[in-house]
């Protein structure tokens, strides 16, 4: 549950709105962007702008090096460079919109219905589309130049088809990833039509990724086109920026400027459009992004609101009768907007042998506690503590080298979700072994014997198939079971347990919580249950401790806290954690007798 | 693993007849009555029409087509329209200055981009990730052409370090066969190694927000044996990427020729299209074809070997 | 609602709204099929919630996809208001959301995050030729019934806590008047606190339109707050059907016990009890690996 994706704030569509304005915000999107535009402009206004005209040959200024009334020269025929190179922009961008329109018309549409529908038509579509991809583009085009007299419209619509298949793929993931939400099951189930859901919904959630992929076409469409006018294909009579290279090539050794010019405004051009692409691909991504695992507490958790506030929990053994104490830690992420704090202060210690539960709801910051305290936190957050020992070791002050050598030897670790905690590339045997032989240092057979023997203990009766399987071939429950075995291999002196049971079906459920309360009463390790249920405290532990915020606001024996609950938080945690509470039966008695009146 | 092999090979064989007959119709509608362009402007009408039935023009196109097709799978790509010598033994001739330019830049740019991928994506945040991230955008969009032009005019004629033009065979020469085409490989690899090397690295930031990394390290792994695990569940993509660029290095390779002379098939396709020599051009679109195929077979082997899970879908 | 409050009573026998008859589903993957569904009935009477409880894999929520013609039924019948529905598609299929309706799980993916909270709410109303104006009294109609403030349509999905989602999800539903609203698994991705709430929420709903439900869920204290009677799905199959009371406090069926047995209870001591019989009715195989 910790792991659902939070989505980030403002949501995608207030995002998208913004998205412009983010863009305009960095420098360079903003230049790219402006760099582009201008080319456009040029382009569309080249008769304005041009001071000659483009194909005039003058003899005198044949291979002319730059003057103040050619800015740039003149090429090999006694041309202006300056007016080519202007009208050599509208010719480019034209075919690049070309390219880019043909691909947008055939690609999105099929993609989207492709990944709409699925089936058969998927299945064809998606064949033609790896057809085309390989076929040599390059063979088609100079067969089609050669027999169209290269006409260049005909020429940049065949460069658009070769462009289908990137349009297409986008968009049929983007369909077939938003066909998969409920959403569109929901809007089946509303009664709307086939063509109003593809309009209404998968339209909207194609379309930035296909302006991305458009700057990035348009960019290749650009290359490619130039690149056969650089073997000459083309007319004569509208200059082209290929074209010009091709001349420029040809007197490379004696006037480079000549190859210079267009080559530089080719360069730039699909740069400026490269670099809106990615700008536009990062903004985006940012947003799609999931707040990793910066579960934002409800209310509040702002370093600004939250100057420094007291540690909360309480220390009940000494350092040498623990085999975990945290003192004062805190864990923050760096936000959008400033630091956020998501454990604020905790404090809180396990003997050995003790059954420790740290009961929370989403985002109290209960799993981050531990990742923190053995230093497994992902992505960006930071740690700091007054002191955080591990047997007894001050392991907050040890080299980083060393800290790791706890892990896996005195700490074990069992993780929430089963399938994504297996590496799906190698063996169960592997991932059992691999850790035997390189932190315990056993021979290949001992670690294999070892391996076999853990998974007998954990329930596990052909553990040589197990271990031959790969994750995907055994189920959520068998997993499970695999990675307590896997914690437990190293005979650890404390096991730490993220939501053990909570992905799991309650009588599997039950079968684990049964292994792990055998495991520990047999390996006399003590064991810390992050949960956010309270049957699982009830179940097996002896401590507890409640976190909301970020914070602890109640910590005690089982016995005390269930009995007597301090906090009125913990006593609506407890309450809503019993299933004999009034059934429907009761509650319509008492609603039928208090005379039918809506409570709101 | 032979049933996938059989369905590799009848797809391939389609994947063939389609691509080939859709060259083979779009080449006759886009180039009309070949004749003129193999005889030139002075020919006569009478001369036209000798060639005419010689080529088998006056038998219908579907026809034509199967006839080829037919002797294509047997390995017989028939006789250029122009000078009558066998497809094969020219295409023959061709292909390993071709295959030596693409293979070349295939292996830098799976070196080179693997290193580059590794080191970014070891520290994603980092100074190398910033550039790598700046010269992908420009390098991935910019055509090897151009790429080509800039590293001719860089190390040939400025710096003179290597030939501006020319192709020495390998049995010749191995020194002067590696000098002449390193330019070109590095022309059509940069761009694949800063596609490789952002795929890895995005792979890299991908697999190492996924849970069983963490329980890797928790289990007391270092950090050399964790980043095996990332790089293996990262690769797929890059390889992906490498196969799709081996099959656009192929059409690169046609411009990138020409700019530096190589007697590869770039300036076969280029002058069998200026005169409409089908043959010539089916069988270049043919060997192509083939040598898609066979990537595409080889990937799936190699993604199947990584990642057992693709075996079973 | 100018509906007449609705009569709680569970006298589903006498004419049901939904009756469904040896239904079969099976799943194709690649060459293998496999049977979802191997052959269910049940009835679900006008203004009573049904639950549905099962682990995964027990098809549960294929049963609930096949009744809103989602997933396709191989045999078998399914009857809705005394007409068949088993197979209905296009426009016929459609007709039928004035009166089926549904509330998935996934308080996230539920909602298209680039519409309004008042496009979502008008889309099916729109979509069936309501006028603008009616449309938007009808959404504000509804808001007020789930309890959001009035300024909920300007919003957008993401700026909502996980339960106030589902409340929309539950507008959504509600919004053409159905007769009867699939539940899948409405609750489980909420925190047990927001649960309560939202429970209470369908609760009073049904007290003021009538509306049945069949309400899918894995938490049998759940469906023990808000079900009038439950069925117990295993592998496929329904293995007990009754009163809340009798399921989910005396149940007969051997499945159904282990599943009451093995949730844990908060109470240390109730739970220590509740593991005991656990243990005793445990497979003798000690464990056999799921």
């Amino acid at each position: 549950m910790t792991d659902a994706a939070l989505r980030a704030p403002g949501g995608p569509v207030r995002a998208e709105r913004a998205l412009w304005r983010r863009f305009l915000r960095r420098p360079l999107g903003v230049t790219a962007l402006a760099v582009f535009l201008l080319v456009v402009l040029v382009g569309l206004f080249a008769p304005l702008l041009a001071p000659h005209d483009p194909n005039f040959v003058d003899f005198t200024l044949t291979q002319a090096p730059p003057s103040a009334e050619h800015l740039m020269g003149g090429d090999s025929a006694g041309r202006d460079i300056v007016s080519r190179l202007l009208y050599g922009a509208r010719t480019t961008v034209y075919g690049a919109a070309i390219a880019c329109l043909v691909g947008v018309g055939i690609g999105v549409p099929a993609g989207v219905a492709a990944g709409y529908f699925g089936g058969a038509a998927d299945r064809i579509c998606s064949w033609i589309s790896d057809a085309v991809q390989s076929v040599p583009g390059m063979i088609v085009l100079l067969i089609v130049a050669a027999g169209t007299g290269a006409d260049f419209t005909v020429l940049m619509v065949t460069v658009g088809a070769f462009m289908t298949p990137g349009y297409y793929r986008i968009s049929r993931s983007r369909a077939l990833a938003v066909r998969r939400e409920p959403y569109v099951d929901a809007a089946r189930v509303a009664g709307l039509t086939h063509a109003r859901i593809l309009h209404a919904h998968m339209l909207r959630a194609v379309h930035a990724p296909v302006i991305i992929q458009s700057a990035l076409t348009a960019g290749v469409a650009m290359g490619m086109q130039t690149g056969l006018q650089f073997l000459g294909v083309g007319t004569a009579s509208a200059p082209d920026w290929g074209q010009m290279m091709n001349d420029g090539f040809r007197t490379m050794g004696t006037h480079p400027l000549i190859l210079l010019w267009p080559s530089l405004a080719l360069g730039i051009t699909i740069a400026a459009l490269a670099f809106i692409g990615s700008t536009l691909a990062d903004l985006v991504s940012v947003r799609t992004e999931p707040a990793r695992r910066r579960r934002t507490a409800p209310a509040g958790g702002h370093a600004a609101d939250a100057e420094t506030p007291a540690s909360s929990g309480a220390l009940v053994h000494t350092v040498e009768q623990s085999v975990l104490r945290i003192d004062n830690l805190r864990v923050t992420y760096a936000t959008a907007h400033g630091d956020k704090e998501v454990v604020r202060g905790v404090c809180l210690d396990v003997a050995p042998g003790e059954v420790l539960g740290i009961v929370g709801e989403s985002g109290s910051g209960k799993s981050q506690t531990m990742f923190s305290a053995l230093d497994l936190l992902s992505g960006d957050g930071r740690t700091s503590a007054d002191g955080i020992w591990i047997g007894g070791r001050e392991a907050g002050r040890l080299p980083r080298a060393e800290r790791h050598a706890l892990l896996g030897t005195r700490v074990g670790y069992v993780p929430q979700e089963p399938m994504s905690n297996l590496d799906p590339c190698y063996t169960i045997g592997h991932q059992l072994v691999e850790p035997l032989r390189a932190v315990h240092r056993l021979t290949k057979a001992q670690a294999r014997d070892r391996a076999r023997e853990v998974l007998l203990r954990v329930g596990i009766t052909d553990p040589d198939r197990v271990m031959a399987s790969y994750p995907h071939q055994v189920s959520g429950g068998m997993a499970q079971r695999v990675l307590i075995a896997g914690a437990v291999a190293g005979k650890p002196d404390l096991l730490v347990a993220d939501e053990p049971t909570t992905a799991l079906d309650v009588t599997v459920q039950a079968e684990v919580l049964e292994l792990l309360r055998e495991l520990q009463q047999e390996y006399g390790m003590a064991l810390v249950i992050v949960t956010h249920n309270f049957g699982v405290v009830a179940d097996i532990c002896d401590r507890v401790v409640v976190m909301k915020d970020g914070r602890i606001i109640e910590s005690g024996t089982v016995g005390q806290i269930f009995a007597d609950p301090a906090d009125p938080y913990t006593a609506e945690l407890i309450h809503a954690s019993q299933d004999d509470s009034e059934s429907r039966d009761d509650l319509d008695a008492a609603w039928h007798e208090a005379g039918q009146k809506v409570h709101t | 693993m032979i049933r996938f092999t059989i369905r590799r090979l009848l797809s391939g064989i389609v994947l063939l007849l389609v691509v080939t007959s859709a060259t083979f119709f779009l080449a006759h509608a886009a180039i009309g009555d070949p004749t003129a362009g193999l005889l030139g402007n002075n020919a006569t009408p009478a001369q036209r029409a000798a060639l005419h039935e010689r080529l088998g023009l006056d038998r219908p196109l579907l026809a034509q087509y199967w006839d080829w097709f037919s002797h294509a799978l047997s390995g017989d790509f028939g006789t250029s329209w122009r000078n009558f010598q066998p497809v094969s033994d020219q295409i023959a001739l061709r292909v390993p200055v071709t295959l030596s330019v693409v293979v070349s830049a295939t292996l830098l740019a799976a070196v080179a981009g693997t290193a580059v991928g590794i080191a970014t994506g070891l520290r994603p945040g980092g100074h190398l990730a910033r550039v790598l991230k700046l010269a992908s955008v420009v390098l991935f969009a910019l055509p090897g052409f151009w790429v080509s032009l800039v590293l001719v005019m860089t190390f040939a004629v400025r710096l003179k370090w290597f030939p501006a033009v020319g192709y020495v065979p390998l049995t010749q020469s191995p020194s002067a066969w590696l000098s002449s085409i390193t330019l070109p490989s590095v022309a059509l690899a940069l761009a694949a190694i800063v596609m490789i090397a952002e795929q890895l690295r995005n792979g890299f930031v991908e697999v190492n927000r996924q849970d069983f990394v963490r329980t890797l390290r928790a289990r007391g792994l270092s950090s050399r044996r964790v980043t095996l695990h990332v790089l293996r569940n990262a690769s797929p993509a890059a390889l992906t990427v490498l196969a799709v660029m081996f099959v656009g290095l192929l059409g690169g390779a046609i411009v990138v020729e020409i700019i530096f002379n190589l007697p590869g098939i770039g300036s076969l396709t280029q002058s069998a299209s200026q005169i409409g020599d089908i043959p010539i051009l089916l069988g270049l679109t043919a060997v192509t074809v083939v040598f898609v195929v066979l990537i595409n077979f080889l990937l799936d082997l190699v993604l199947g070997w990584i990642n057992p899970k693709v075996r079973e879908i | 609602m100018n509906k007449e409050s609705a009569h709680v009573t569970t006298d589903s026998q006498a004419a049901p709204l939904l009756e469904v008859a040896d239904v079969v589903v099976d799943y194709r993957r690649g060459r293998t099929t496999f049977r979802a569904l191997k052959g269910v009935s049940m009835t679900i009477g006008a203004g009573e919630c049904v639950g549905l409880v099962g682990e995964s894999g027990s098809g549960k929520s294929t049963l609930g996809k096949a009744i809103l013609g989602l997933a396709e039924v191989a045999s078998g019948r399914i009857r809705f208001a005394g007409r068949d529905i088993t197979h209905l598609k296009g426009t016929a299929r459609r007709r039928l959301a004035a009166d089926l309706q549904v509330v998935f799980q996934d308080p996230y993916g539920s909602l298209d995050p680039t519409m309004t909270v008042g496009q979502i709410l008008a889309e099916p109303l729109t979509a069936s030729g309501t006028g603008r104006a009616q449309a938007r009294t009808t959404v504000a109609e509804m808001l007020d019934h789930v309890r959001l403030p009035a300024d909920t349509v300007r919003r957008y999905p993401s700026e909502f806590s996980g339960g106030q989602r589902q409340r929309i999800a539950i507008a959504r539903a509600l919004v053409r008047r159905p007769r009867l609203i699939v539940c899948d698994e409405p609750v489980s991705a909420l925190d047990l606190t927001t649960q309560a709430a939202v429970i209470d929420l369908f609760i009073d709903i049904q007290r003021e339109t009538g509306v049945s439900y069949l309400f899918v869920s894995h938490d049998l204290g759940v469906v023990r707050r808000i079900c009038h009677r439950v069925s117990v799905m295993y592998q496929g199959e329904c293995v007990e059907t009754g009163p809340n009371e009798t399921v989910t406090r005396n149940p007969e069926h051997p499945y159904t016990q282990r599943l009451l047995l093995a949730s844990p209870v908060a109470d240390p001591a109730r739970q220590a009890v509740r593991r005991r019989s656990w243990l005793a009715l445990r497979a003798p195989a000690t464990t056999p690996v799921p």
